[in-house]
């Protein structure tokens, strides 16, 4: 195939064009922003997005797994079978261990082994995003705290930063280490951190967080800032906790541990 | 003046090709681990920064010493320093050198490096760590190979320099708060959050990188015909005496505020470093070797008799070295991760690639260091041999 002169002048001089628009971009612009998503029309919004766990409904050992294994599978998270190189979003551990700073001896029976399920809690003050140094990890405006895998160095400050613990590293590929893959969702490379994302890839689709979805009712997902959503109604008449709200990173996963049956 | 790296007696060709063997290996358990990941090491979900982090830690310090030897220099004219403050500005360059190499092998994208660069973020402590070292590391370098050159003429250094020799001397502080910031403003690690962690990284800074200046102009001494004298070693012995004590006392605040206190989180890394947690104690025999160094150096240094003995002196720079290389480039960064934030304990151990890693770094250090003081000295020994002596 061979282009007229004039064809190659156009395409030349459009191309020029092009590479003078992206120098004034990267000069005058402000820095691209890491994204993960963008929302259709159909996506669900929110000012901040929250959740509450409600673990009165988590009964038994396969309340908590079912749970557990929809994320991870749908997110193509690894299991490596060792706690050495272990990636995780969503876990349990028994109450003394989740609320370390709420130890209470006397608390009534089953409270202090009752498992608790643990997964980012997309603060509204993130420590992590605050020492990131390349804004891989940030805040977006619906509140969920967000990675961009393909920033992230994995210099690990976010981990250190994270009182949580809920910050997991690649230490090695991930890839073999997934059972089964999900092509809608992209896998990990070895040495970036990761974690749990409120579903951000659902909600661009209009759906709520898989965990909630597949959750019987012990996992509401909803607008905080809306004093008419789900989340907000069950705040006002329920005791809520969140973990170590001492530190000042303003938590958005409220805990419902006993009280009335239904929430 | 590079040149004069170039020529060399048997003994010094011997040490730099071992230097390079010794780099060389662990360049192959480097490559190892780029193509692994850093699960090679012993770090792990729950001790997600080690030896690496601990060394470059402990580093920032030994490069931020050098403003001990530009102060009294500089600032005060104490002529005595003239000769040897060149060896403590390449010191920190071969010191801040190694820093950056740490940094670089903990990544787990070293390749995305430059993303630091590309999307700046002022918010990051890191990035400004990554600022003060880079200007740090400019600084002495030019100030260092500037002053170095005029001497070797007989004459004055430029006056531009000048300025920024003062600019060097906050500079040097500035590195190592900077440093002591990336761990001293996290919420969720009690052993780190300490008003007081800048000032003790500080003291323990001007007591190491001292201790190990006093050693490396001793050795200078007996392989070469520059003597750095009698008398600036016994200085620099007071300031490792001085900053010593500061380092132990600060320690002990710590200790004070934490078991006084009774607040769970803030005994629990003490307890696991110095008598073990849960049934764990891996690092205790390290931590109380450390803790009886220091006192054998204190004992050593604080007594003016054996202070001013060189063979006794040298002995208690080794103990001062010893005890906070291992409180701070080891003890300090494990001791934040344990308990881990469920209050668990996930002990952590180097593994044997890492460790080789770690020593070909050194070994990199050393390089640096040995062809840098080669000059230096160079330029030393044909003064003696002309009768010019700039500084005196």
């Amino acid at each position: 195939m061979s282009i007229s002169r004039r064809d190659f002048l156009k395409i030349a001089g459009l191309s020029s064009l092009g590479i003078g628009f992206s120098a004034t971009d990267l000069l005058w612009k402000d820095r691209a922003e890491a994204v993960e998503y963008m929302s259709s029309p159909k996506g669900l919004t929110a000012k901040r997005w929250a959740m509450i766990v409600d673990l009165k409904k988590f009964k038994t050992e396969e309340d908590y797994r079912r749970v557990i294994d929809a994320c991870h599978r749908i997110h193509n998270v690894p299991d490596f079978g060792n706690p050495k190189d272990e990636v995780k979003w969503i876990w349990t551990d028994t109450f003394e261990h989740a609320f370390p700073f709420q130890k209470n001896e006397y608390l009534p029976e089953g409270i202090q082994e009752k498992k608790a399920l643990l997964f980012c809690n997309h603060c509204d003050n993130p420590p992590c995003v605050r020492v990131c140094p390349t804004k891989a990890t940030f805040k977006r405006k619906d509140g969920i705290v967000a990675q961009d895998y393909h920033r992230c160095i994995g210099c690990r400050f976010c981990m250190a930063a994270c009182p949580f613990g809920s910050r997991s590293f690649n230490w090695r590929d991930p890839r073999p280490f997934i059972k089964e893959m999900n092509p809608e969702f992209p896998t990990r490379t070895k040495g970036v951190v990761e974690k749990c994302n409120f579903c951000v890839e659902r909600l661009a689709k209009g759906l709520g967080p898989k965990c909630a979805e597949v959750s019987n009712g012990g996992l509401i997902f909803g607008d905080l800032a809306d004093p008419d959503s789900e989340v907000r109604k069950i705040l006002k008449t329920h005791y809520t906790i969140r973990r170590k709200a001492e530190l000042g990173t303003r938590p958005s996963v409220f805990y419902i541990i006993g009280g009335d049956e239904d929430a | 003046m590079l040149e004069k790296a170039l020529t060399g007696s048997r003994r010094y060709w011997g040490w730099i090709f071992f230097l390079l063997a010794v780099i060389g290996v662990g360049f192959i358990f480097y490559l190892r681990q780029f193509a692994y990941g850093l699960g090679i090491t012993g770090m792990s979900r729950d001790v997600s920064w080690g030896l690496y982090i601990g060394q470059f830690t402990f580093l920032v310090g030994v490069a931020a010493s050098a403003v001990m030897l530009v102060i009294p220099y500089y600032l005060h004219d104490f002529k005595k320093f003239g000769k040897i403050v060149i060896l403590g500005e390449f010191l920190a360059v071969s010191a801040v050198t190694m820093c950056m190499l740490f940094i670089f092998v903990d990544m787990g994208q070293p390749i995305r490096i430059m993303n630091v660069v590309l999307h700046p973020t002022p918010n990051s402590i890191m990035f400004w760590d990554a600022m003060v070292l880079n200007g740090y590391l400019f600084l002495n370098i030019v100030i260092g190979w500037t002053t170095l050159g005029a001497d070797r003429k007989g004459v004055a250094p430029p006056s531009w320099v000048k300025p920024l020799i003062y600019l060097s001397i906050p500079w040097a502080v500035s590195i190592h708060t900077v440093t002591a910031f990336l761990y001293a403003g996290l919420p969720g690690r009690p052993f780190w959050l300490s008003a007081i962690m800048a000032a003790r990284f500080l003291a323990s800074a001007f007591a190491a990188g001292p201790a190990l200046l006093i050693i490396l102009a001793l050795i200078v001494r007996k392989l070469t015909k520059f003597d750095p004298g009698k008398e600036p070693i016994q200085a620099l012995g007071k300031i490792v005496t001085y900053a010593m004590v500061a380092n132990v006392f600060f320690l002990l605040l710590e200790v004070f505020t934490a078991f006084y206190s009774q607040i769970p989180g803030h005994m629990h890394s003490f307890e696991y470093l110095y008598a073990g947690l849960d049934g764990h104690g891996k690092l205790v025999p390290l931590m109380w070797t450390s803790a009886v160094l220091a006192v054998v150096a204190l004992i050593l240094l604080i007594n003016p008799g054996t202070r001013r003995k060189e063979s006794l002196l040298v002995v208690a720079c080794a103990a001062v070295f010893v005890s906070l290389w291992i409180d701070k480039g080891f003890g300090l960064i494990v001791g934040g991760f344990v308990p881990n934030p469920f209050e668990r304990v996930t002990e952590y151990w180097p593994t044997m690639p890492e460790t080789m890693i770690t020593i070909a770094v050194w070994a990199i250090g050393l390089l640096v260091l040995t062809v840098l003081y080669k000059v230096a000295v160079s330029v030393r020994e044909a003064q003696l041999e002309s009768g010019t002596d700039s500084t005196h």
